[in-house]
């Protein structure tokens, strides 16, 4: 259903709004017809409000109040009738009329518990809409529809900035905040660093306060004053709030709304929360305990204070950290069991020759993946939790392939580390955009920004298309190389050009059969291509947006895509919908993998973290927040415990799924990392980046060093090793070529990509 | 409507028209904008002390002007507002656009990219500025006003110019091992085919390695060297370096065997199919020509058997012509000039001409138009040589038995090719290819058949330039002026019946020549016809090699008839027995005979002379016959080669049977697989 009120959508001109803000809409259908009608009037009483304050008192609050309650319950006869009695309708008019109502009732500073009660009872209200949202929202994020719709988002924006129209002094706010700070920095060190937690948010809220109430200089004399003391990675943040200085403005902005829409959330221990809320009651700080009240959310734990290393290494994304509770769902990260296959005779033979060598080989495979198959992985999900489809012949064959090719894999380590080859991109004019291999490498294709997608034919094997119908009519069907007949030998190119896309292509992928590839461009389509006929099957519509990014399921037939739309869909490729829409990220979602067993996905994104979805019913299962810019690629261990992320910080950051910790942080590039790969047997990470360089990483003494003790799994507080260094086996410089795919053949052998960049 | 609203509402309308265009305008200094932009946020955010931030901002002067330009008139807070406006739009843009170049995995944010991040916020792309150049952001110099330069071009110009600009090259992929188990780097990756690349350690252990084993002692690891050399597909880098090995030649001229292993190493590379010779082929020719042409210190000693070398060199050269005809096309015009200039020069040089002919009478182009006018001349040179007895003359004369031996080759092949084009064409290249080497110096037989090919390749080239394209000799002239020359030694080599010939062969030498050519003069237009028919029905009827073995039984003498045979039609070339190698050469039956001759033979043999006949009746030269005879098996000076000396070095020279010494496998044997 989500796609289909998704197709409808007409592209907004001014804003790209998609996020779950519309819990109002949502909830009465019948009330998105009516349109207009109540946003004025919300927009209208919120702006109002101070000026009734400053007139009557409280009678008037309470009246104000009720008027809203109705509005919110959809009662406008008897809100208009009631408007009509109190004489209200009027003075809304003047107020907007003015504008300066709320300034001069700003003057009188006498005035200030009186009206700290009035936005107390009117935070309330908004408080109750915003939690009744958030309530609504997180929990269960799939399953709330994104909807936008013409002049309807209009509405939820005014609603949600309506909670801006606090009242105070404008004058008062730096004196508020730099009275916090100063506390903050007075109470014990112990707790100094989780309290400092909180400046970056207020900072934020307060600003935006100033700037919906209309106090231009104000708010820019705020802005100058405290931004220098934020943390250096919310510098992105802060330039889009820079910029941002009218109330029209925060209409259309998305970080704003971001902002807006889901509570910041921060992880501060019971007793420094105590100590900032005596601290605020005390002063009777109304304005920072109310902004702490509606758009925070503190996530509250029992124990130690954490220390500055402990939150630095957690925060960092838009909305703050994740709640711990979003991170204890049980995930199965077992690999499926594979199926047997029996190996034909001819294989047994070679492998009796050389039984002298086997058993040694043979024998730590076993531990590995052997005794996986022998029986299930506790951590496994159900063979048949998600339907796959199911092994053809040539799958079968290609298995068979891949366990022969796997005994002679080079087991690698930090004394034998990979040979790399590399793939470079010669006249490419800046317009490489996507790679991948295909998983035997016989195949490369790149996505270009001219719209086309090219293969390649790595190994001497030229790339032929099937006859057409008419010569395939002739062929003898029964002849025992009617697969080698079907193809027309005139057709054979070392490379394939595919044209349909109208923009850049910005991810592909191929199929692990290799009969298909992916595309997806910013023409907001993602296309299916066969590699038999080297002609588009499939455009999928159902993003709104450019679609950054597409990978297929590792055994084929779903796929998933994400992009600056915020969503990230799973589609099947013989459905032309989506099946699961997975909706929670606050920022375009970046990239998109799915976990070796296929039943969940992880997506990166430019909120800067990394959600991991499950397949089955669409929830999300975790999130993990530390990235410090934008998320541009993921991989899965190929054991499926561990993830890895690089980011625009140039960062690579490691995850232990079953746990939701963080385990490890790789620093040594110094570009955005494009390409991150496991080696086939999980011993190696292979980073690739902007920066011109190859780096690899020891993942075994990375996951070993780690100690998940109960404890550290429980709070979810870990102190990451400061052995980057130690990690790194090497780095390998490109010429002036940006590393942006990395690949493991089948024993180890170490492909990158990459456009030559004079 | 109150009015705050009203304005915003008048904004927004604004906003769809002048700030569109603001935008749109604004956009057009992107690079220079946005740099601006970039380093007033830096200062933003460094700037916690200082109080003004100092944004790229719009004046509201601007936006007056803008709109006056569209006809609308702006109060000033408006266009304070719409200014203000602009910078936020224009910021956020420029935000926007940064995503789709991170996500183009660029570094450069480029015009299109502002463009798309308009075109999603429903604003109209900024056309025109697509260019990959800076475009240049000037100051006017009166007042404070900025533009960009965007110069008038004249499109009538732009479309009926003749420099129709080239297509870009198309997007490949290459591959490069990079790292080896994690360690060096092989050769740096990425590098374009033509960026000069600097060699690592283990290409300098490589060159190191092979030119010491191609130029040292040990034969096996020559061999070695040499067939990696021209199988090696990663020593491009290392080409220049083999090239001056090479260009080296002159100064060993004094030694064969060092001269003979550099052209190995010129063989192994001209055959190594990963390499592009390019512009390296024209220093490995200039090499190659040094042995053919100069004379090599080495060729003073009479001990020394350069002809070998030669004779390699010239196939070597002709197998370059052949494999890389494309690279050398310039080349071979240039080379024919010089064989000219031999021709005609003195006969100093004599030797070489010789060397020449071998090499590039298989383009018989070049042999009917070089040294067909020039003949004449260079006759009498030659036979100034052959008619002086002297004993100091005799190195001199002996090659200049060479010399005539290698023109009559020459000549013989030109007028089989006349008579072929004239008369058969289907049927006889298979003749030819059969008969036109009879008692041909044997080198030439390996190249004969790709001979054709490169003549025919060569002929397009030649065809090429249609003023060099000499007015075709009738072939009956032109056989009755060679005749003149060459005499019954050229009327032999076109045998006119199928019994008369080795008879005629044979019997010709003992008597005076002169009765015959008599005879033949006058007949040769009559003949020639009859001649390809010969040549087409019975190749093995004139001295053809596989007819010797019989002869023997035919002949008391076991051995010498046969070489007698052999000796009407190439006499010269055996007249001497060291450079007599260079004809028994030959891969075929006739050289088993001779070795097994060649030692019983001295005790046994009757003093034979040899002649060389010949008749000037030519039109410049008056008509003077002469004849030369020698006796065979006594050398001129048999000191010089003792008879052990000899035989040791007999089997050096293309017998597979025996170890041999120098050229150990085949493959470097001086047959040319081509």
């Amino acid at each position: 259903m989500a796609a289909v009120q998704d197709g409808s959508i007409e592209p907004e001109p001014e804003n790209e709004i998609k996020t779950e803000t519309s819990n109002e809409v949502l909830g009465n259908p019948g009330d998105a017809s009516g349109g207009v009608p109540p946003t004025a009037p919300v927009a209208a009483v919120a702006t109002e409000k101070p000026a009734a304050a400053a007139t009557d008192s409280t009678e008037r609050q309470t009246l104000l109040a009720v008027l809203q309650f109705l509005k919110k319950s959809k009662l406008f006869e008897s809100e208009e009738i009631l408007r009509r009695e109190a004489g209200l309708l009027n003075e809304i008019g003047d107020s907007q009329g003015s504008g300066a109502g709320g300034a001069a009732l700003g003057g009188g500073g006498g005035a200030e518990p009186e009206s700290g009660d009035a936005s107390s009872l009117l935070s309330r209200v908004a408080g109750a809409v915003a939690t009744a949202q958030s309530a609504n929202a997180t929990p269960a994020p799939a399953k709330v529809t994104p909807v936008v719709t013409g002049g309807d988002d209009q509405p939820d924006v005014n609603v949600v900035l309506a909670a801006y129209s606090q009242q105070g002094d404008p004058v008062l706010y730096p004196v508020y905040y730099s009275g916090l700070k100063r506390f903050i920095d007075s109470v014990l060190d112990c707790h100094r660093a989780e309290l400092s937690q909180v400046f970056y948010p207020l900072f934020v809220h307060m600003y935006l306060e100033l700037v919906y109430n209309q106090y231009e200089k104000e708010a820019k004399a705020f802005f100058d004053k405290f931004h220098g003391d934020q943390e250096c990675y919310y510098k992105d943040d802060l330039r889009i709030l820079s910029g941002l200085t009218k109330k029209e403005h925060m209409k259309g902005n998305e970080t704003l709304l971001d902002f807006r829409t889901s509570k910041f959330v921060l992880r501060i221990s019971r007793d420094s929360y105590q100590l900032l809320k005596r601290h605020l009651q005390e002063r009777q700080n109304n304005q920072i305990w109310n902004i702490i009240q509606e758009h925070l959310y503190i996530d509250i734990f029992d124990g130690m204070p954490r220390s500055k290393g402990q939150i630095d290494s957690m925060s960092g994304s838009l909305a703050g950290e994740a709640k711990r509770e979003a991170n204890k769902a049980k995930v199965f990260y077992g690999l499926l069991k594979e199926p047997e296959i029996e190996v034909p005779l001819d294989d047994e033979d070679e492998e009796a020759e050389n039984e002298e060598g086997k058993p040694k080989k043979k024998k730590p495979k076993k531990d590995s993946t052997g005794s996986k198959s022998k029986k299930q992985d506790p951590n496994a999900p159900q063979q048949s939790r998600i339907p796959l489809p199911e092994l053809k012949d040539s799958d079968k064959l290609d298995k068979i392939m891949n366990m022969k090719e796997a005994t002679k894999r080079v087991r690698l380590g930090p004394e034998s580390l990979p040979s790399i080859c590399f793939y470079t991109f010669l006249n490419a004019y800046q317009g490489l955009t996507a790679v991948d291999f295909t998983d035997d490498s016989s195949l490369v294709a790149g996505g270009f920004a001219d719209s086309t997608v090219r293969v390649w034919s790595v190994t001497p094997k030229k790339l032929r298309g099937v006859k057409t119908a008419g010569d395939l009519s002739l062929i003898d069907k029964d002849s025992d190389d009617v697969l080698e007949r079907i193809m027309d030998e005139k057709t054979a190119s070392e490379s394939k050009n595919l044209y349909g896309h109208s923009g850049p292509v910005y991810g592909i992928s191929f199929s692990p059969d290799r009969n298909y590839l992916l595309s997806c461009s910013e023409d907001a389509t993602v296309r299916l291509w066969s590699l038999q006929t080297f002609t588009c099957l499939v455009g999928y519509k159902g993003h709104n947006y450019p679609v950054w990014d597409t990978q297929f399921s590792p055994y084929g037939y779903y796929f998933i895509s994400g992009g600056h739309d915020r969503v990230a869909r799973l589609w099947a490729t013989d459905h032309y919908q989506p099946l699961r829409i997975f909706s929670g990220h606050l920022a375009d979602i970046t990239c998109t993998r799915f976990h070796p067993n296929s039943n969940y996905v992880a997506t990166g994104s430019a909120d800067r973290t990394i959600r991991l979805w499950d397949v089955l019913n669409g929830n999300c299962v975790r999130i993990f927040t530390g990235h410090k810019g934008p998320i541009h690629c993921l991989a899965f261990s190929p054991n499926g415990k561990f993830l890895a992320s690089g980011a625009t910080d140039g960062r690579v950051l490691l995850w232990d799924i079953g746990h939701g910790l963080m385990i490890g942080e790789l620093k040594g590039h110094t570009d955005t990392v494009y390409a991150l790969k496991f080696s086939r047997d999980g011993e190696i990470l292979a980073s690739g980046s902007m920066d011109n360089t190859v780096r690899l990483w020891d993942a075994t003494k990375a996951f070993d060093d780690i100690e998940t003790d109960d404890f550290t799994a429980a709070t979810g507080h870990i102190t990451l090793p400061e052995n980057s260094q130690e990690l790194l086996l090497g780095s390998y410089m490109t010429k002036s070529t940006p590393v942006i795919h990395l690949h493991f053949t089948r024993r180890n052998l170490l492909l990158g990509a990459g456009a030559y960049n004079p | 409507m109150p009015p705050l609203q009203s304005e915003a509402a008048l904004g927004q309308s604004y906003n769809s028209t002048a700030s569109e265009r603001l935008t749109k305008h604004a956009a057009d200094d992107l690079p220079s904008g946005l740099r601006k932009e970039k380093s007033a946020l830096l200062i933003a955010d460094g700037m916690a002390d200082r109080e003004e931030r100092k944004f790229a901002e719009v004046p509201r002067d601007s936006v007056k002007l803008m709109a006056e330009s569209v006809g609308v008139e702006l109060s000033d807070d408006i266009a304070a507002m719409l200014a203000e406006d602009v910078c936020y739009r224009l910021r956020e843009a420029a935000q926007n656009s940064s995503q789709f170049m991170r996500h183009a995995k660029r570094r450069r944010l480029t015009v299109e990219d502002f463009n798309r991040a308009l075109r999603w916020s429903n604003v109209e792309a900024v056309c025109g500025y697509g260019s990959q150049d800076a475009l240049p952001f000037r100051p006017l110099k009166e007042g404070e006003l900025y533009f960009v330069e965007d110069r008038e071009i004249n499109l009538v110009e732009l479309a009926l110019a003749t420099n129709i600009p080239k297509g870009c090259a198309e997007t490949m992929v290459r591959v490069q091992v990079s790292y080896l188990d994690g360690k060096g780097n092989v050769e740096p990756q990425g590098a374009v085919p033509t960026a000069v690349q600097s060699l690592t350690d283990d290409l300098l252990k490589y060159y190191q390695q092979v030119t010491r084993a191609i130029l040292g002692e040990d034969q096996q690891l020559m061999k070695v060297a040499l067939q990696d050399l021209q199988t090696n597909s990663k020593i491009a880098a290392l080409l220049p370096y083999f090239v001056h090995v090479v260009s080296g030649v002159k100064s060993v001229s004094h030694d064969l065997e060092q001269l003979s292993r550099l052209l190995h190493m010129v063989k192994s590379l001209v055959q190594n199919p990963f390499l592009y010779l390019g512009s390296y082929i024209k220093s490995l020719v200039s090499s190659v020509m040094y042995c053919i042409l100069e004379p090599l210190a080495a060729s003073i000693n009479p001990l020394n058997d350069h002809w070998t070398l030669r004779d390699y060199a010239a196939l070597l050269l002709s197998h370059i012509f052949w494999a890389h005809g494309d690279l050398v096309g310039g080349l071979y015009h240039q080379i024919l000039l010089s064989l000219q200039k031999v021709l005609s020069g003195s006969f100093k040089k004599l030797p070489l001409g010789f060397c020449f002919l071998t090499s590039l009478c298989v383009p018989l182009q070049a042999v009917e138009r070089v040294l067909f006018p020039h003949l004449s001349a260079y006759w009498s040179n030659l036979q100034a040589v052959l008619d002086d007895d002297s004993v100091s003359n005799a190195q001199v004369k002996a090659d200049g038995h060479k010399v005539y031996g290698a023109i009559l080759v020459a000549v013989e092949k030109l007028l089989k090719m006349k008579a072929q084009s004239r008369s058969v064409p289907v049927e006889g290249s298979v003749a030819v290819r059969e008969r036109s080497f009879p008692g041909l110096s044997p080198p030439q037989e390996p190249v004969s058949e790709p001979g054709f090919g490169i003549a025919s390749h060569l002929l397009q080239g030649v065809a090429g330039v249609p003023a060099e394209e000499p007015v075709p000799v009738p072939l009956p002239v032109m056989y009755r002026e060679l005749y003149a020359f060459f005499g019954d030694s050229l009327a032999v080599r076109f045998s006119t019946g199928p019994g008369i010939e080795p008879r005629a062969s044979r019997a010709a030498p003992p008597q005076p020549p002169d009765s015959k050519k008599e005879g033949m003069g006058p007949d040769t237009t009559r003949k020639m016809p009859q001649l390809t028919a010969s040549m087409t029905i019975s190749p093995r009827q004139d001295s053809s090699p596989r007819n010797e073995p019989s002869l023997p039984a035919v002949q008391n003498s076991s051995a010498a008839p046969s070489r007698f045979q052999r000796s009407s039609s190439s006499s010269l070339q055996r007249s001497k027995p060291p450079p007599s190698k260079v004809a028994q050469r030959s891969a075929g039956p006739p050289r088993e005979v001779f070795q097994k001759s060649r030692f019983p033979l001295p005790p046994a043999a009757a003093p034979f002379s040899f002649l060389i006949a010949g008749r000037q009746t030519g039109r410049r030269c008056q008509g003077r016959r002469f004849q030369t005879s020698f006796p065979q098996l006594h050398p001129p000076n048999p000191s010089a080669q003792p008879p052990r000396g000899y035989a040791h070095k007999l089997p050096v020279i293309g017998r597979m049977g025996k170890p041999v010494k120098r050229w150990v496998c085949s493959q470097y044997s001086l047959h040319l697989p081509l």
